[in-house]
């Protein structure tokens, strides 16, 4: 909200200076975001009179003025605006004038026509955004006056953040009474009128939704002139909090609602058929509203109704037919009170907002709105004249909101904020915010303002108490708790382990969003539909990752497009896979998955580049599964996955459960999305890599271990991994290590063959091995693979 | 016997002159070896006199030890020279780079997770985790957010056709703790959270650490205390720390927490807009809804928690400019960290 400094003062008798006030409510929680000034800087205007406008004899776009400025002969002034015309007020520059953007004004010559001075837009002299004419000022002004002085230009504005709960301060009033509170100064109250009825005209009101509008006040005023001009006083603070000027009707209105916090409406008078009703709408009915939107209202919609029509949303906007035009001669003003609930229900459903709509959703002071009527009707007769009608009031006592007493414990303020304040202190604290205090036995009972609606339990009380006494004085008090051990010991895993590990292999951890292009999705899993978000910020990032890839693939597509055509990036997070036993459908699971490009090392002068393969990637991940310290628990199997090479993947099972996948981009995706380099990704299934097991030490032998090698030809369809299981199998316990350390296929290797070399290290724990031993299992091992693999042993 | 002598000079010479320990080898045969100069010499002494036999022999005998001696020592020194060949031969230009990997990085959020873990968990408090697809319930409705109440609207939420939303704070997970484990409590949760806004100061996911602690005694002057120490010690200097009023409809009474501005010292620049603080942390007691929601006792239990926003604490530990930059993934600006 915002608040002209000035219009503040009128309010309270305090001697701080208005950045104290500032800082002060900002640590009461009354947070002042800035402290503006109204106009920036400009001297030697003044307010004048437009005599005559003549055109300019050598150009057409300009005209010659002549202007009073309050000096004793009438000045020359070329303008080029084409809004001015005689008797009209204006602000003029006269030479020596310093404008905004140190523009200084001069008496110059403009083709042959001397100009003393510049006639000026609002925009010039930054009071509004309008360029396109002269600013016009209304009659009222003195000629001569100097605009800065006269629009008191000097004054500042307060621009505060007031919390939803704290709906009390957002008008004038409001806010000068919480600085009287929290400066403890003297709150002062320059407005209180009464205006007697001059006229009988008035229309009834009938309350038929008295839960949501327990009070409806209403008052005529006949004969007014609508199309008066609105003083420039109450323009320019209407300005300074950020209000457009409509018409001096409506301007009324939300000047009141700015200086007390009451939303008022006025309705044309002609428009109304019959009498006033508070109800629900009916489905059938529809209503155009001041912004000129055509709604369909329904039962929930609590509406101000005539005895045929609804005229308005209650609380939250006008209708279009019913509000006040320059032509309006007679109004009907409205000031009530309705439910918060009611109208935040309102606005979401419509999706409107308003002044009126955010007052009333934080709750309004119920005892206002005659107040208000009176206030408005006094500004009304002195800006558009007319008549006042008698004031008719409808109040449904039982649904407006009563004053609350709650007990304050006063052992329970120590215990809650940690250390002492004294009672007297309490109680002088609770006196300024008007809050009543009755001693009992256990503390007081606390009689809170009815304007406060946020105060509900003693914690809101006790809130207030350190609030006004200040959180500086909170004293540190070290806290004391029992010893808990939270560690982790051994299992699971530390996640920080594989993201080390992963780092000290040359990747990058990223972090990319969870929500994912729904086209990217459909590439990377198209079998799997995604949860989709209903209110994206755009189709890009509309539904969520049912794995990380489409992420990282962004990451790497951003980095090529940079020059870094080598890329290692991983990357932890959650993925939402559809599973129906999961809670609302989707599993979150954890994952690190990964992505690599370029070449296997970085370019150097030693090593000849490669691009990176499976086996690349396949031996980083070796090193994930050694940190599990269970690496005989993982095998790799093929498989199958939709946006990875078939021939080029294989998935990690731990034991019997699938943990994971790795394996070239599927060629046709690389190429959908235009890359043109070879990339392997990655996909782990964290709550299955975390367990751990601790190893328990085996004796080492004494005796020494024997090597011998192994050379076959076998169909290259056959897997190795089988190779070597069926040694590990037929080798017995003397076996301890098998290791294939050659693999060819080509010149020399029939075709459809490959040849593999193996390694087998045997050792006994508790003797020196016999040449028969080993050969014995060696043969073992050669017909085992003849008979199985049809392998042949190379020469 | 000037023969033996003209020998012993010439085998001298020869030996000196042998730029290689082959050529020194033939020139040891020459003389030493079993037909060599000397050994003939040796042989010869035979044929002289018996009583001349013994001095002319010790003469053979002193040029041949001569002589090996000779040897030796220009074997020494030829080894000493090849070694030295060697060594020149097989020098490297050591300031030619390693051969090697590129060192990865480990994420600048990730890092202050780990290090804001690392200081609570000295305090003993608990790691906790949950789910980022949350319902109403867990990220509104038990933490004092009615369906109507004003706070939600600040909170743009993204929402799914089954009324579940991403949560917009870290705040369901302490919700998910206080209804499964009795107090006390005394926990951390740290991740990714989403809101719909995105601007230069804004990106629909970011990162939050939440803190709660839940006991008989915990009190307001706790919460300013151990937050001034966290503050302190993740900052890694005595940073002035300001506590000033607030709302959050989870907490009462409800705490804004600012630091001294770092770029500045407390001076006023234009990171602090000039007010010489900056905004890091919001805090309070945790509210009697709340607790009631979950099913403890507020009259027996007092409760604390705190929220934070990760990316903030990190742009501000490692002075980087545009939040931006922690969501693009471009491995020029992760590398540095």
């Amino acid at each position: 909200m915002k608040l002209s400094e000035l219009w503040l003062r009128e309010w309270i008798d305090s001697a701080l200076t208005t950045d104290d006030i500032a800082q002060k409510l900002t640590l009461c929680g009354v947070e002042v975001e800035s402290l503006m000034p109204v106009a920036e800087k400009f001297s030697n205007v003044v307010i004048a009179q437009v005599i005559s406008v003549e055109k300019h004899p050598e150009a057409d776009r300009l005209q010659v003025c002549q202007v009073n400025v309050g000096q004793a002969e009438p000045l020359t002034i070329v303008c080029g605006a084409t809004n001015v015309k005689p008797q009209m007020k204006v602000p003029a520059a006269l030479a020596g004038a310093v404008l905004p953007n140190n523009i200084k004004i001069t008496r110059s010559k403009l083709r042959g026509v001397v100009s003393n001075g510049m006639l000026c837009s609002g925009r010039e002299l930054t009071l509004t955004e309008d360029s396109n004419g002269i600013l016009e000022l209304p009659q009222d002004v003195p000629i001569g006056h100097d605009v800065w002085d006269f629009l008191k230009l000097s004054d500042r504005v307060l621009d505060v953040a007031i919390a939803p709960n704290r709906g009390d301060c957002l008008s004038v009033k409001g806010m000068a009474r919480e600085i009287a509170a929290i400066t403890d100064c003297r709150l002062k109250n320059p407005t209180s009128s009464s205006i007697k009825s001059t006229v009988p005209d008035k229309l009834s009101v009938t309350l038929q939704a008295a839960s949501e509008c327990p009070r409806y006040a209403g008052r005529v005023l006949t004969q007014v002139k609508a199309d008066a001009m609105t003083p420039i006083w109450l323009q320019e603070r209407l300005r300074r909090s950020g209000i457009r000027y409509i018409n001096p009707i409506v301007d009324v209105m939300n000047y009141v609602m700015l200086e007390i916090g009451q939303p008022m409406h006025a309705f044309d008078l002609q428009k109304i058929s019959g009498n006033i009703q508070v109800r629900f709408a009916t489905p059938a009915e529809k209503l155009t509203l001041l912004d000129n939107q055509q709604v369909s209202l329904n039962q929930q919609t609590l509406v101000i109704a005539d005895d045929t029509k609804p005229l308005a949303i209650a609380g939250v906007m006008g209708g279009l037919d019913s509000g006040v035009t320059l032509q309006t001669r007679s109004v009907f003003l409205e000031s009530a009170f309705f439910q918060p609930q009611c109208i935040a229900r309102t606005r979401q459903q419509y999706n409107l907002g308003s002044e009126s709509s955010h007052r009333f959703e934080r709750g309004i002071d119920p005892t206002l709105q005659v107040n208000a009527l009176e206030r408005a009707t006094e500004l009304l007769l002195e800006i558009v004249g007319g008549q006042a009608g008698p004031i008719v009031d409808v109040t449904q006592a039982n649904y407006s909101p009563r004053q609350t007493t709650l007990s304050l414990r006063a052992a329970r303020v120590p215990k809650i904020l940690g250390f002492t304040i004294e009672d007297a202190m309490v109680e002088t604290l609770l006196k300024r915010l008007n809050f009543t205090c009755k001693k009992n036995s256990i503390g007081w009972e606390v009689t809170v303002p009815v304007y406060r609606s946020d105060m509900a339990l003693e914690v809101d009380l006790i809130e207030e108490i350190i609030r006004l006494y200040g959180y500086e004085k909170i004293p540190l008090r070290q806290a004391i708790a029992p010893l808990q051990l939270h560690g982790r010991v051994n299992t699971p895993m530390d996640l920080s382990l594989f993201r080390r590990t992963l780092c000290d292999l040359g990747y990058h951890e990223a972090i990319t969003y969870s929500f994912v292009n729904p086209k990217h999705q459909q590439l990377f899993d198209p079998a799997c539909s995604p949860k989709t978000l209903i209110n994206p910020l755009t189709i890009e990032m509309s539904v969520m990752r049912t794995n990380l890839w489409p992420g990282l693939v962004q990451a790497l597509l951003y980095n090529q497009n940079r020059q870094q055509p080598r890329v290692r990036l991983f990357e932890t997070g959650l993925r939402f896979v559809p599973q129906s036993k999961a809670e609302g459908g989707f599993a979150q699971q954890k994952v690190i998955s990964g992505l690599v490009s370029g070449t296997a090392l970085p370019e150097q002068w030693g090593v000849k580049a490669r691009e990176v393969d499976f086996f690349d990637l396949k031996g980083d991940l070796l090193y994930l599964i050694d940190l599990t310290k269970c690496a005989h628990e993982f095998h790799f199997k093929p498989g199958v996955h939709a946006a990875l090479h078939p021939g080029q993947m294989a998935e990690i099972w731990r034991g019997e459960r699938y943990v994971g996948v790795l394996g070239a981009l599927h060629p046709s995706i690389a190429q959908e999305l235009d890359l043109t380099t070879h990339v392997l990704l990655f996909e782990l299934l964290l709550d299955d890599w975390v367990s751990t097991s601790v190893p328990h030490a085996v004796e080492l032998s004494k005796f020494p271990e024997i090597r011998r090698d192994i050379a076959i030809y076998v169909d290259q369809t056959v897997p190795s991994q089988l190779i070597q299981d069926t040694i590990l199998e037929v080798g017995g316990e003397l076996l301890q290590e098998v290791n294939v350390f050659d693999v060819y296929q080509g010149k020399g290797v029939p075709l459809d063959k490959k040849s593999i070399a193996l390694a087998l290290t045997l050792q006994h724990t508790s003797r020196t091995l016999l040449d028969e031993e080993v050969a014995g299992i060696i043969n073992n091992v050669v017909s085992a693979l003849k008979q199985r693999f049809s392998a042949e042993l190379r020469g | 016997m000037t023969d033996l002598d003209t020998l012993i000079n010439q085998a001298k010479t020869e030996i000196q002159s042998a730029d290689n320990l082959k050529t020194l080898d033939d020139y040891r045969v020459l003389y030493l070896g079993k037909k060599g100069k000397l050994t003939e010499c040796l042989k010869s002494l035979g044929q002289l006199p018996p009583e001349e036999r013994p001095i002319a022999g010790q003469k053979v005998n002193l040029a041949k030890q001569a002589l090996q001696e000779a040897i030796e020592q220009r074997v020494a020194l030829l080894q000493q020279d090849q070694v030295a060949q060697q060594l020149a031969a097989e020098s490297l230009d050591i300031t030619l780079p390693g051969r090697r990997q590129t060192t990865g990085s480990i994420h600048p959020v990730t890092q202050t997770r780990d290090r804001i873990e690392a200081l609570f968990t000295q305090m003993g408090f608990a790691v906790a985790d949950g789910p980022e697809i949350e319902d109403d319930f867990h990220n509104f409705e038990a933490l004092n957010m009615p369906p109507l109440h004003p706070a939600r609207a600040a909170q743009d939420t993204f929402y799914f056709a089954d009324n579940t939303l991403l949560r917009t704070q870290m705040s369901p997970v302490q919700i998910r703790v206080m209804k499964n484990t009795p107090p006390p409590l005394r926990i951390i949760a740290m991740g990714r959270v989403y809101r719909r806004d995105f601007d230069l100061t804004h990106t629909p996911m970011f990162h939050q650490i939440e803190g709660l602690m839940i006991d008989e005694s915990s009190s307001f002057s706790d919460l300013k205390s151990i937050l001034t120490l966290f503050l302190q010690a993740f900052f890694e200097k005595p940073v002035p720390v300001r506590f000033r009023a607030s709302y959050f409809p989870f907490t009462e009474p409800s705490a804004e927490v600012d630091i001294g501005c770092l770029n500045c010292d407390s001076q006023g620049c234009r990171i602090c807009k000039n007010t010489g603080w900056l905004e890091v942390l919001g805090a309070g007691m945790v509210h009697p809804n709340v607790l009631q929601a979950v099913g403890i006792d507020s009259e027996r239990y007092i409760g604390w928690a705190f929220g934070a926003g990760l990316d903030r604490l990190t742009m501000l530990r490692y002075r980087i400019t545009d939040l931006r930059y922690l969501f693009e993934n471009d491995i020029r600006f992760l590398r540095q960290f």
